[in-house]
């Protein structure tokens, strides 16, 4: 796989969408698309990405796509795929076809959190990727079980009292793991590669994967639309959004984070990533800067744990 | 057409889907459903259907997943009752106006609080703006008849709409009766292969299905509803007649009983129906003009039938299974509507009874015939409450 072979590539997803300039979330889609060459039906769970991308007359979708509601994607992919099963019994149909959800972290983590596991559990055939931009963006930065802590956003604001979010996000892509699903992953949009090798494997892999994209929104993280990739890349390499994938029981860190791992790259520190976006801006003011600190502890903490179940 | 059998109503419909072979079937159990789906499982695990059934985790999957099975290109079918029906409420609407013709056996049970699992109508009631048709059965028989009825109903290319196929909770579903079910191949042949329009698992022309719709055109996409609601009354009126070709039961969408020459009549639907002819027979016996309507269709609302059936009455009472509080209940309001442009329309009272599974017994509806003959009663009466 390289870039040449990559630019001739079918687009899925085509040009035409309403999205923010700067937003990950196209380009993320955009790689998992390639992970496959086979046809797919895409779902899509409400959000940014469905009201940007098919905007009656209109759509941006070159393959079949469909969307029912916010928290049950995972569910309208379960029929899709039930059908196909059951069609292809009756050889109704012949051909090989792949599925694919793109759901929000509020779709993912929150609302639509019981729909996952479920399609989880039942062992649908689909990879299910979810655009992880840490808050509700959609209806305008609220707070979501994936906001990291001492993040502002407009439910959990910083204030004189507060420094935004309290709590820590909850560790989704642990929890899906704990469905000892055949394939899960974390991944991001700056490392090209790493992402669409994992969204082939997620793709061909039969049964249930899911893979967490980290996904910079310029208007919620408060930063310039040009610095999607380059947020992308500081959340890997300070290890706030560790590389990993976990296939048929096995952990393994990936890309940069592999690197940091076996000491030949440099582990930033998280104040850098802090100073990166104004959702964090608060965090620089002496009375909030224990949350620095703690956050630091927390990504350190998660940091060792992962490389423990690693083996490194 | 086979030996009568004493069969439930859960069973009555789980041997129709049977016989029909959906090709999905998605669902959560939820009491007084839970047979249809027990015994659909049964006929999946023995292979006797070609059928992909889902087990969801919730009413709101089930639902969910007979909208990306029938989007797909699948004929779906699914159950449920009572808070499943309530928690399906979003895609209720959702699966209408993706025009999905999904066929939903609704047992109907009460809504919590307090939690109750007996019957009455008040989960369908939740639905009824949603877009989707719904069909009320009397006994067992009518829940089999309904049922083979409404996927060609749903199916037709002038309909494209969602049915849900309600009979009473415990009362029809858990009732043992007589049951006639039609051979194997006359209910194919009458149901007929399934037609899917557009289905996404056509990769080469792919469609974008839930498509974000703003103010510029939501509003033609939910009138294109009302008019599929609108020709379903013909298609609904052909299916019944066609349907009696091939079983020997004729069904309208509502039903007059000794209505010709009565001066006072009652409106129900569901199992009541049965008791309301008792009744009427018994005061005809004493001389008393009275005659019943069951309406079988209450989605679409049969206006002008039930408006003819009305005609020249000199009272009515319309009997509601489900309360709107601080108002009329949804039957007698479509009741009103259906007669508000006659000339000299009878008087209409409204008598909400049997929720959460309160007896109904014939000497109820005697006295309810008695009060509306002597011009008695409220135009909202709460018939056998402890006040």
């Amino acid at each position: 796989m390289n870039l040449k072979e990559l630019s001739h590539t079918e687009e899925r997803l085509v040009e035409g969408h309403r999205l923010c300039a700067g937003c990950a979330e196209p380009i993320i889609a955009r790689q998992v698309l390639m992970g496959t060459s086979k046809p797919v039906v895409v779902a899509n769970a409400t959000g940014c990405f469905e009201v940007s991308t098919s905007n009656y007359p209109f759509t941006s979708w070159n393959v079949p796509w469909i969307h029912t509601a916010f928290e049950n994607a995972p569910a309208t992919i379960s029929g899709v795929e039930a059908a196909y099963n059951s069609l292809k019994r009756q050889n109704k149909i012949s051909e090989e076809v792949k599925f694919v959800v793109f759901g929000g972290d509020g779709a993912t983590y929150d609302i639509g959190f019981q729909s996952l596991s479920g399609a989880i559990e039942r062992g649908h055939d689909f990879l299910y990727v979810c655009f992880n931009n840490e808050a509700y963006m959609n209806t305008g930065i609220q707070r979501s079980g994936a906001t990291p802590k001492g993040a502002s956003t407009t439910t959990c604001p910083s204030g004189t009292c507060t420094p935004g979010k309290k709590e820590f996000p909850k560790d989704l892509t642990r929890i899906i793991i704990a469905h000892d699903l055949p394939y899960a992953a974390q991944a991001s949009p700056h490392n090209w590669k790493d992402l669409i090798e994992k969204s082939r494997k997620g793709i061909d892999t039969p049964g249930p994967a899911f893979i967490n994209v980290i996904s910079p929104c310029p208007r919620g993280w408060r930063h310039d639309g040009s610095q999607t990739i380059a947020l992308s890349k500081l959340a890997v390499e300070t290890c706030v959004w560790p590389l990993y994938e976990y296939e048929n029981g096995e952990w393994r860190v990936t890309g940069e984070s592999l690197r940091i791992a076996e000491g030949k790259k440099e582990k930033r520190p998280v104040m850098d990533w802090l100073n990166s976006q104004g959702r964090f801006k608060q965090l620089t003011k002496s009375k909030f800067s224990p949350v620095a600190d703690e956050i630091q502890q927390n990504v350190d903490k998660k940091w060792e744990s992962l490389l423990k179940l690693c083996h490194m | 057409m086979s030996e009568p059998m004493a069969i439930n109503g859960d069973m009555a419909i789980a041997m129709a889907w049977k016989q029909i072979d959906p090709d999905v079937v998605a669902a959560y159990p939820i009491t007084p459903q839970t047979i249809i789906v027990e015994a659909f499982s049964d006929f999946v695990a023995n292979g006797e259907v070609n059928t992909e059934y889902v087990c969801a985790e919730s009413e709101h999957s089930a639902l969910t997943i007979c909208v990306g099975a029938s989007a797909a290109g699948a004929r779906v079918a699914t159950a449920t009752a009572s808070a499943g029906l309530a928690f399906m409420w979003e895609m209720l609407y959702v699966t209408a106006s993706m025009r999905m013709p999904i066929i939903m056996a609704v047992a109907n049970r009460t809504l919590s609080g307090p939690i109750n699992i007996h019957c009455d109508h008040s989960d369908a009631m939740g639905g009824r703006d949603s877009g989707w048709l719904q069909l009320f059965g009397e006994n067992v028989q009518e829940a089999y008849d309904n049922t083979i009825m409404a996927f060609r109903i749903a199916e037709d290319m002038r309909v494209r709409l969602p049915i849900m196929t309600c009979l009473d909770g415990f009362i029809i579903t858990h009732a043992l009766e007589r049951l006639e079910m039609l051979d194997d191949k006359t209910v194919k042949d009458f149901v007929g292969p399934f037609r899917p329009v557009r289905p996404l698992l056509d990769v080469k022309q792919p469609t974008t299905y839930g498509p974000l719709a703003m103010p510029d055109y939501y509003y033609e996409l939910k009138y294109q509803v009302q008019a599929s609601m609108d020709a379903a009354l013909d298609v609904a009126k052909k299916t019944m007649d066609d349907f009696a070709k091939v079983s020997g039961r004729k069904y309208h969408l509502a039903e007059g009983y000794r209505t010709e020459d009565a001066d006072y009549v009652m409106v129900a639907m569901g199992s009541t129906a049965g008791t309301m002819r008792y009744v009427v027979d018994q005061l005809r016996a004493q001389g008393k003009k009275v005659g019943a309507v069951k309406v079988r269709l209450f989605r679409p609302f049969p206006a002008a039938d039930v408006a003819k059936l009305l005609e020249g009455k000199k009272a009515v009472a319309v009997m509601d299974r489900a309360m709107s509080p601080g108002t009329g209940s949804p039957l007698y309001m479509d009741v009103l509507q259906s007669i508000s442009r006659m000339k000299d329309p009878p008087r209409v009272s409204n008598y909400v009874y049997g929720l959460g599974g309160r007896d109904l017994i014939p000497g109820q509806l005697t006295e309810v015939f008695q009060e509306i003959m002597a011009n008695k009663g409220d135009r909202i009466n709460f018939m056998g409450v402890r006040k």
